[in-house]
């Protein structure tokens, strides 16, 4: 197989080890727990808490999962564009939509 | 068998024979011949539907099929020219084949995937065939498959839509493997701007693949369990909102239109400089306008939905983007002329097709233009004069760019060269016939033809008899296109590596090439149009 | 230049590996949002009617599900670390607790969903059709959502099964533990939209 890595990103030898231990992982299952606690406080404050609630903590477990469980932390620079790409090209559809459906 | 006499992709040298070794074979230069001869296949058939829809708008044929036939007939050519013929064309056939010889690679990154995803589409094609005969007779939706109607007619709605579900698992297993194809199996020494052009818009598609048809999967599964279980989306009875449907369906299908024409403009942009025998002017703007196409892109659906209740707010907003959108395309437009400015111009049969499709794209991208403004919109959605501008931009776009990617990578393909004359005498009804045909539409929608009507009233017929007239002269170049390569495929003089002169990596090779491609692996150290002194790859 | 990448010898890339498990689960995560881009654009519409049928959910199980796939997301992500230590027993434990909790998952799923279509709350029941349009909807996109959801947890369940398969025998290496990676991709998306639909059904009210 001919083959050139012109993006090496992600292949050094010293990332393959690259990880987290467990207790890193504990530490973070913790944190996703104790924020699921506190999503589900804040949802109860009202309407208004429970959206901001969503908008905030949601993605910050999000994050936590990606970076962590999915090593995300621990790739290159190209792993983490590939997402942001996606993630942005969400932003735009979500932004758009409400173009419209913020003034019906 | 091959030309020349050495063994090539075409020879059976594996431990299967015959047909087995083609549709079980993870050689992305076969795979991309199923694909074209599918591909093919589907355009005929649509172009057979197109054909009979003319004729049934001549006063004298209008009763050779009732309205909802009619209904069914338009629904069924967009479904099949669409998804089975603009969208997975030039990737599938020419993604396939060419991208890895034009990065100097031995496959695509994942081979058997390559394959598996020529058969979700062969069945999603299928599926959608089948709702043709089954059931209560073919879609009557039109391809766009608008709720409320999509979810209340007792045609076959949901199988068709199952189908083009299924097709675009094809599509996003192609856009995976080519991107990581482009990522990781770039010949040595070719950096990111040492690679042509057509990898370039090829990986520009491969992005909207990924991202953009999952949208339509989500509207599709939801379509079909609106109408299979009852769930209330997009059904107003139901509470939902048939607005939304607008939304879901044009997210998608409107980046999709970008995944048709990103590799007929990467096609031209490898034709143009081979026949100017000059590097190509603006490599950067072209590279990057390719991926400005594609982001950009996602940006503007709206404007499929001006006159159906979205707000103004938002009116004005996808109105402005779609201004902006045409900007990367006139870019490319630009260096394609400047590249042919003081070139020494070798006029090729590619290279008439080539500038064919400049003409004609720009007729088609200056009438979206013109429709992307508001108040022309009003007037304009709906009418025939949408129809003419897609059919420049999907047929005088993707089809000439897919026709003149066949008659520069013919020889290369299949080790033999076609007869120019006839590729030249070919052109002559094709060009006029389409301009006949579409022109005439343009000015029809301006007068106020609404599409998708079976009847219209009298004051339209010249119209429509001269594009009806105009169909088949278009449809006799047609034959005489494709005769010329039918026959040249078995029949025609043996082509050497480079018949063009061309000055990228796939004209180093043997035409057909061996099936690992590359008898040694190219090293790369330049970029990919030189011409002149020292020009050696 | 380098030599070694020109000659031609049998080598994996297991780079491009994982890149096409990311561009598959870019896929899988706009596939997703297409449900949500519809959730909004629908409660947007009817926020009163979504507050009603979110007071219907059982926010409980809701909460316990999300604590049990985080929980399944944790201990697959330990079998990982596990296999690259070469503690294989610790592994094929890890990735079995994982499928555990994964079906406990689908069991609290079916428990709740047979509820709710005891309550006359599914698609086509003549009780929902009586219900305000936004509280139709909103059982419609709960059912979609959540029942993808299930799908794909059977799926990543059943790709676990054979990875277990695979740790037991020792096909997968400590070193370059690819397929186990990727499963493991899959798995913490199927994770991660879950953390999205939570708030989305069981906090709307």
């Amino acid at each position: 197989m001919n083959e050139k890595y012109s993006d090496r990103s992600g292949v050094e030898p010293a990332d393959r080890h690259a990880g987290p231990g467990y207790s890193t992982l504990v530490a973070v299952w913790a944190a996703l727990v104790a924020l699921t606690g506190l999503l589900v406080l804040v949802s109860r404050a009202g309407q208004g808490a429970a959206v901001w609630g969503l908008l905030l903590i949601t993605p910050l477990k999000a994050s936590l999962v990606f970076y962590f469980f999915m090593h995300l932390k621990y790739e290159g620079l190209l792993l983490k564009t590939v997402l942001a790409v996606a993630l942005c090209t969400l932003v735009v559809f979500f932004t758009l939509l409400f173009a419209d459906t913020a003034f019906h | 068998m091959s030309a020349a006499g050495h063994p090539s992709f075409l020879d059976d040298t594996g431990p299967r024979k015959g047909v087995l070794a083609w549709i079980l074979s993870t050689d992305h230069k076969r795979i991309g011949l199923l694909y074209l001869y599918a591909s093919l296949g589907f355009f005929f058939a649509g172009a057979l539907i197109g054909l009979v829809m003319r004729l049934v708008q001549l006063d004298r044929f209008h009763h050779l099929v009732g309205a909802q036939t009619y209904n069914a007939l338009f629904t069924v050519h967009g479904v099949v020219m669409i998804f089975l013929f603009v969208i997975p064309g030039l990737p599938a056939v020419f993604g396939n084949f060419m991208l890895p010889l034009l990065i100097g690679a031995q496959d695509v990154a994942f081979p058997r995937l390559n394959l598996a995803s020529w058969y979700f589409y062969m069945a999603g094609a299928a599926i959608a065939l089948a709702s043709l005969f089954l059931g209560h007779g073919p879609p009557d939706t039109g391809w766009s498959f608008y709720a409320p109607f999509s979810l209340r007619t007792g045609t076959n709605v949901t199988l068709a839509v199952f189908g083009a579900f299924v097709l675009g698992f094809s599509s996003m297993l192609t856009g995976i493997n080519f991107i990581t194809t482009i990522h990781r199996l770039r010949a040595p020494g070719m950096t990111w701007f040492r690679m042509p052009l057509f990898p370039w818009s090829i990986y520009a598609t491969s992005w909207i693949q990924v991202l953009a048809t999952p949208i339509l999967a989500t509207t599709l599964m939801l379509v079909m369990l609106e109408r299979i279980a009852g769930v209330g989306i997009f059904d107003p009875a139901r509470g939902g909102d048939p607005l939304l449907y607008q939304h879901m369906f044009w997210i998608y299908s409107h980046p999709a239109v970008y995944i048709m024409i990103l590799p007929a403009m990467g096609v031209i942009t490898e034709i143009l400089p081979t026949f100017a025998r000059r590097t190509i002017f603006g490599y950067k703007a072209i590279a990057f306008s390719s991926i400005g196409i594609a982001a950009v892109g996602s940006l503007v659906w709206g404007h499929h939905m001006f006159t159906s209740g979205m707000s103004p707010f938002a009116n004005l907003l996808f109105s402005l983007l779609t201004m902006i959108v045409a900007v990367p395309s006139a870019i490319k437009v630009f260096n394609w002329t400047a590249t042919l400015y003081k070139g020494s111009i070798d006029f090729q049969p590619p290279l008439l097709y080539a500038l064919t499709f400049i003409f004609l794209f720009s007729i088609g991208g200056l009438t979206g233009v013109m429709q992307g403004a508001l108040a022309v919109n009003v007037h304009l959605h709906d009418t025939y004069f949408i129809v003419g501008h897609f059919h420049y931009v999907m047929f005088g776009g993707t089809g000439f760019g897919f026709f003149a990617a066949l008659l520069y990578w013919f020889p290369k393909m299949f080790g033999r060269m076609y007869s120019k004359t006839a590729a030249w005498i070919a052109w002559v009804p094709m060009f006029i016939g389409f301009n006949m045909l579409y022109f005439t539409m343009l000015v029809l929608g301006l007068e106020g033809m609404p599409r998708r009507y079976y009847n219209h009233l009298p004051v339209f017929n010249t119209g429509h008899e001269v594009a009806t007239v105009g169909s088949w002269i278009l449809v006799l170049g047609l034959v005489i296109f494709f005769a010329n390569l039918a026959y040249a495929r078995f029949y025609g003089a043996e082509a050497g590596p480079a018949p063009w002169g061309g000055s990228t990596l796939e004209w180093t090779t043997p035409s057909p090439p061996p099936v690992e491609n590359f008898p040694e692996p190219p090293v790369v150290t330049r970029g990919p149009y030189v011409y002149g002194l020292g020009a050696r790859p | 230049m380098n030599l070694e990448a020109v000659l031609p010898h049998e080598h994996r890339d297991d780079f491009a590996g994982k890149l096409g498990m990311w561009l598959f689960l870019l896929t899988e995560i706009l596939f997703f949002s297409g449900l949500f881009l519809c959730y909004s654009y629908l409660r947007a519409k009817y926020p009163a009617d979504f507050h009603q049928a979110g007071s219907d959910m059982n926010v409980v199980l809701g909460v316990a599900n999300t604590i049990v796939l985080l929980t399944s997301s944790l201990t697959l992500a330990a079998g990982i670390v596990a296999i690259q230590r070469r503690r294989r027993r610790l592994a094929l434990g890890c990735v079995l607790a994982t499928i555990l909790l994964g079906l406990v998952f689908l069991v609290d799923k079916a428990v709740e969903w047979t509820a709710e279509i005891h309550h006359g709350l599914y698609p086509g029941a003549s009780h929902l059709a009586r219900q305000p349009p936004g509280v139709q909807v909103f059982f419609g996109l709960y059912y979609t959502m959540t029942g993808l959801h299930g799908l794909h947890v059977i799926a990543g369940i059943s790709v676990l099964s054979v990875m277990a398969v695979w740790v037991a025998r020792g096909r997968i290496e400590p070193d370059r533990p690819l397929a186990l990676e990727n499963s493991g991709l899959f798995w913490h998306l199927v994770d991660v939209v879950w953390i999205f639909l939570l708030p989305l059904f069981y906090l709307a009210a």
